[in-house]
């Protein structure tokens, strides 16, 4: 017997998409801000700080990149209430998703701060610059650049991972098509709708991060001496 | 008056000991070349005087600023001594007239009005005035090394060090880079500048020090230093430059 | 019931290790073949191909793994197929891993130099020669640290498995979770566990990327 595709019980829940796809691009927003914040500190603290903050450093980097995200929602979740602390399942989401996007950032950023030559460093101190100001005016900049195509991948990733928090009926997009495939046994359809959004959202995203990277790493157009001597030939004519 | 002077100083990496208790005396006005084999050390004395090298005894005494070494506070002298660098260092993702304006503007707070015309003046010392809005990779070698040096000017130093400054250009692009540096020297700029470029030491730099394993050698007007050597170690390095 | 957690729940746990390492090497067998086609006909097909193999990678690469086990496991037993979910489990993540091993080894092929292309042509060596002893070599060793490195990420994605009842690793943690209820002991050693089969993995995929790094700065 054929199976015959039927989107119609899909389309009519359009609502609950679409507040799922809403609720995935909150947190997911929420968690790059908060995991790049912490895997920036990180890193510096990594980079620069002394042996202790180092090794802790390290053995929160090695230790998230290397058990899955779901195990570390559900030691979150399940797990912290043990010890004392209690957390909401959307808020047991945004903690897990951040803490594991900043351990991946973390080795991000400090392959970007390993990459600048210790010359540049050099040489912005030697203008009378602080080592702060030398991050903030030398570093940074050619450091993201170098880095921006792995950073933007591993939040892409990170993003994607968000359907993961649906494993604890956190309210984002993969819970709202579970929600729908239960209630419409349209699992197929469903599914395909949800793959569809996630689709747009990721690709929306990336457009999102271009238009970031042009404005962060723009350049002057070339004022070089064939366009001005173009603009002096028009001005010429015009006279 | 005295812009620089170095006691005794000593440096050494490790097991290796590079200087080995340098004493240099610099005036106010004067230019003075440094030469020397390559590991006699003057390139690292050279970095002690901006604490870009820490030293392990000894005192640098450096426009009016002290560094004993252990100097915390060593943003305020290198506000006043300026530095170029072998490899011209421009910062690769500012324009060059953005590279002269970066230290004014967020070391010294230079209004916003007056960066430009900074920038001209600059840049007109060094002969770049056309390159101001283009990046460091569009640029040659030496214009890249002019870049630099003008991005030091900008801080108005009263004292500059050059450290190899042509070591990494084509021969054919040195001269342009000498020639801005012996200009300088005209104004009265107070400058010492590590260098291989023996002729040039000789016509540009009033004084001449010579380095040799860790120590200042032998040192003194630029004119008695080439044609009338004291010690069979600068004789035979002299001789060594000429064949 | 409420077991207490001891001896017999690690052995529970490690029932479950077996079903990951298991899972894991069907899916990166598979997926190593299928991306090795794919990276191939991606690099080297003809246009179409190309397009075709670019927009695969494209879709998969933007959407979650879990949707795509759902696809398999809920959606195609629709179509009258039925996927036991160890079959679900390994189709999906097949699929899945194909595509990222396909973009990273398509990287490594384009890495090798036009030249060592020219080379073996002036030498009249045929493409399937050039490919088998000149390019696939070079780009083997590049492509060593990376694929060690998505090693870990295969390891791990299989944890998603659990969402459809297979049981692996995490699932039997969720399992010994309810006879238990001691989530912090289970999750932890279910964590650890986790940690013991991909950090050697990580720390062989980091020692050859800094020889392939060494061996270039030479």
């Amino acid at each position: 017997m054929a199976y015959s595709m039927d989107f119609a019980p899909v389309i009519a829940r359009a609502p609950d998409l679409v507040s799922g796809a809403i609720n995935t691009v909150v947190l997911s927003a929420e968690a790059i801000a908060i995991g790049l914040t912490i895997g920036l500190c990180v890193a510096i603290a990594r980079f620069s700080g002394p042996n202790w903050c180092r090794f802790l450093g390290a053995c929160y980097v090695e230790g998230f990149r290397n058990t899955p995200l779901l195990v570390q929602l559900f030691l979150i979740y399940f797990g912290l209430p043990y010890t004392g602390i209690k957390l909401d399942a959307d808020q047991a989401a945004i903690f897990a998703v951040s803490l594991n996007l900043g351990a991946y950032s973390t080795e991000i950023f400090r392959a970007g701060l390993v990459a600048i030559p210790k010359t540049q460093i050099q040489a912005g101190l030697a203008l009378g610059m602080s080592h702060i100001q030398v991050m903030r005016y030398v570093v940074l900049i050619p450091a993201l650049r170098i880095i921006y195509p792995a950073l933007t991948g591993q939040l892409t990733l990170t993003l994607l991972g968000t359907s993961i928090v649906s494993a604890i009926s956190a309210k984002e997009l993969t819970m709202a098509g579970a929600t729908i495939e239960s209630q419409s046994f349209r699992s197929l359809e469903t599914f395909l709708v949800v793959a569809a959004i996630y689709i747009c959202i990721t690709f929306a995203f990336r457009f999102v991060y271009w238009l970031i990277g042009l404005w962060l790493f723009r350049r002057k157009t070339p004022t070089g001496s064939a366009t001005a001597g173009l603009m002096l030939d028009m001005q010429e004519t015009r006279s | 008056m005295q812009a620089l002077r170095i006691d005794n100083l000593q440096k050494s990496f490790g097991a290796l000991s590079v200087l080995k208790g340098v004493d240099l005396t610099v005036n106010n006005g004067e230019t003075v070349a440094v030469i020397g084999r390559s590991g006699s050390g003057k390139s690292t004395m050279l970095r002690c005087i901006n604490g870009l090298e820490p030293f392990n005894s000894g005192s640098i005494e450096v426009v009016g600023h002290r560094l004993d070494g252990t100097n915390k506070r060593l943003r305020d002298l290198r506000k006043e001594v300026g530095m170029v660098f072998q490899s011209y260092n421009l910062f690769p993702h500012l324009t060059v007239s953005e590279n002269i304006k970066l230290a004014p503007r967020v070391v010294k707070n230079v209004p916003r009005a007056e960066q430009d015309a900074l920038v001209q003046e600059v840049l007109t010392k060094v002969g770049l005035r056309e390159k101001a809005d283009s990046y460091p990779d569009e640029l040659s070698g030496g214009q890249q090394q002019r870049a630099a040096i003008a991005r030091s000017l900008a801080m108005k130093p009263k004292v500059m060090l050059f450290d190899e400054v042509t070591s990494a250009l084509d021969p054919e692009l040195t001269g342009e880079v000498l020639k801005t540096i012996a200009e300088l020297a005209k104004t009265g700029m107070t400058m010492i500048l590590v260098t291989h470029e023996m002729g040039f030491a000789r016509r540009v730099a009033s004084h001449t020090v010579f380095m040799h394993e860790g120590r200042a050698w032998e040192a003194g007007p630029s004119e008695e230093i080439f044609t009338n050597p004291q010690t069979p170690e600068l004789r035979a390095f002299i001789a060594s430059d000429v064949k | 019931m409420i077991q207490s957690y001891g001896w017999p729940s690690v052995q529970f746990l490690i029932q479950g290790l077996w079903w990951t390492v298991g899972l894991s090497l069907v899916t990166f067998v598979c997926g190593g073949v299928l991306g090795l086609i794919f990276a191939l006909g991606r690099s080297l097909g003809p246009r179409w191909l190309r397009l075709l193999i670019a927009g695969y990678i494209q879709l998969v690469q933007a959407t979650p793994l879990l949707i795509l086990l759902f696809l398999a496991f809920y959606g195609l037993s629709f179509l009258g197929f039925f996927f036991p979910p160890f079959a679900a489990a390994a189709i999906s993540l097949t699929l899945y891993t194909t595509a990222f091993l396909a973009d990273i080894w398509r990287g490594c092929i384009e890495a090798i130099p036009k030249a060592q292309w020219e080379a073996s042509d002036s030498l009249a060596l045929t493409g399937g020669q050039t490919l088998r002893y000149v390019i696939l070599p070079q780009a083997l060793r590049i492509a060593l640290g990376p694929t060690v490195g998505f090693m870990v990420q295969v390891v791990k994605n299989t944890s998603v498995t659990a969402l459809i009842g297979f049981v692996e690793l995490t699932r039997a943690g969720q399992l010994l979770n309810n006879m238990t209820f001691q989530p912090f002991h289970v999750f932890l050693t279910v964590a650890l566990m986790y940690f013991a089969l991909c950090y050697p993995l990580s720390l062989w995929s980091e020692k050859l990327k800094e020889q392939k790094s060494a061996s270039l700065a030479h």
